[in-house]
């Protein structure tokens, strides 16, 4: 699944634009990863310029 | 205030501004939202505009140009640099904070109601019609009822997805970009750099566009396919590592810009994109500012128009992609495909035309002269994507 490193992101957008099922929700200073949407294409993951999005093990994350 | 407006413009960039000045110009009451707490901050730009288009629109003051510009230098992937001088159709590195601003003014004179701080969080529909925008205001959530809405909110345009529009950008048409605003460089005031180049920026550029004195915004874009493997800000501290190691950074902004043509539907009933959300960029330079202006005066002039005719439907708004299209949009599709082609030179093809260029004298280096002996030799390519520039 894709985490986002919130105190590094800029919220630009760029990773909304190319998300291809609309699963990142941006407001204002706040970036959300609708899991149950997402397809873990992480087509996000490649284009964020500064690499605040990461991809990890589901286990990992509810660690 | 009212909650009720003909049209919302959602964006106060200059697609959003310029959509809602001809709108408000055209009769129709116009409310323009802005999510920012100030107009044209941040600044995701290079700021690079050429002088012609923009004077279109708005007298050139010397209060939002940063510098003026009349020469270009390509840097090959070897580290040729190429000098173009005495370019006919100059151009302009703008400060967009108050280049933004003076837009926005236009707007609000000419009638527009302008709210920053207003972040729009969904539509307000009835069915599956647009009927207004849902925002959130100093932590209060209000409705704004319009009959039309222009999204300009920028390439990561939600509204348009929320009405149904698509407006996904593939992974390899998305330059992953950075840029920084830095003091302490040694930079040409009147002259635009562009280095080229896969260890540069692959599947891009990178620009040194001058602001002032010492004074540059440097940036790059990397094309989305290419920036999984190592990330913008990666080529960017490499490249200033190398050359400008000294540099005091004063602003760091990053953004994605759409570099493939614009979307085919850009209109539906009630609704309108505009700007980078259309994806309206010159494919080849990224190059938006004045692209986005002038769908913002198409699709405020046609609001307008619909307002009085008292036809927002799709059938009546369909009118605006064909001007669209028409006045630009064929041309980002020719300018896509010279994007594609110029995407498989390789660095030697690079060096090699670099060094074509480099062998004219200085004096008969005018862009027309390069490109004849450049089409003479091989790249008619170069002389496209100058063009792409010089256009921007």
């Amino acid at each position: 699944m894709i985490i986002v490193e919130e105190n590094k992101c800029d919220f630009c957008g760029t990773c909304v634009a190319v998300c291809p099922v609309d699963a990142i929700e941006l407001f204002e200073a706040q970036i959300d990863i609708l899991h149950d949407r997402c397809i873990d294409c992480d087509l996000c993951v490649w284009i964020c310029p500064i690499e605040v999005l990461h991809t990890v093990e589901k286990e990992m994350a509810s660690a | 205030m009212k909650d009720e407006y003909d049209l919302i413009v959602v964006g106060g960039g200059p697609a959003g501004s310029t959509a809602a000045k001809f709108a408000a110009e055209g009769g129709a009451s116009v409310l323009m939202l802005e999510k920012d707490r100030d107009i044209g901050m941040p600044v995701r730009c290079g700021e690079a505009v050429g002088a012609e288009g923009l004077a279109r629109f708005i007298e050139p003051n010397d209060k939002w140009i940063a510098s003026k510009i009349n020469s270009f230098r390509l840097v090959s992937p070897a580290g040729l640099s190429v000098d173009i001088e005495g370019l006919s159709d100059g151009g302009y590195v703008l400060d967009r904070r108050i280049f933004d601003y003076e837009l926005a003014l236009m707007a609000g004179n000419a009638g527009a109601t302008i709210m920053t701080k207003a972040y729009v969080y969904d539509l307000v529909k009835e069915g599956d019609s647009v009927k207004g925008v849902k925002i959130k205001y100093l932590n209060e959530k209000v409705e704004f009822r319009s009959k039309i809405i222009i999204a300009a909110d920028g390439v990561e345009s939600r509204v348009g997805r929320w009405a149904g529009l698509k407006t996904t950008i593939k992974l390899k048409d998305m330059e992953s970009a950075i840029q920084i605003s830095v003091g302490n460089v040694d930079c040409k005031p009147n002259r635009l750099d562009f280095y080229l180049g896969s260890e540069v920026a692959p599947g891009g550029y990178l620009w040194v566009f001058p602001k002032g004195d010492k004074y540059a915004n440097i940036g790059l874009g990397v094309a989305g396919n290419h920036n999984k493997s190592k990330s913008a800000r990666k080529y960017l501290d490499n490249f200033m590592e190398k050359n400008y190691p000294e540099a005091s950074i004063l602003t760091t902004v990053v953004g994605g810009v759409p570099c493939a043509h614009t979307l085919p539907k850009i209109a539906a009933d009630n609704i309108m994109l505009a700007g980078d959300a259309a994806h309206m960029v010159n494919p080849v330079s990224g190059g938006g500012i004045v692209s986005g202006m002038q769908g913002g005066r198409l699709a405020g002039t046609r609001a307008a128009e619909a307002i009085r005719a008292g036809d927002y439907s799709y059938k009546f708004l369909t009118k605006y992609e064909k001007q669209w299209h028409k006045l630009l949009g064929k041309s980002y599709e020719r300018m896509y495909k010279i994007k594609s082609a110029v995407g498989k030179l390789t660095d030697d093809d690079l060096n090699r035309t670099a060094e074509i260029i480099s062998s004219l004298p200085q004096s008969k280096r005018t862009l027309g002269r390069v490109f004849k002996t450049a089409l003479m030799k091989h790249p008619k390519l170069l002389f496209d994507v100058v063009r792409a520039f010089a256009s921007v």
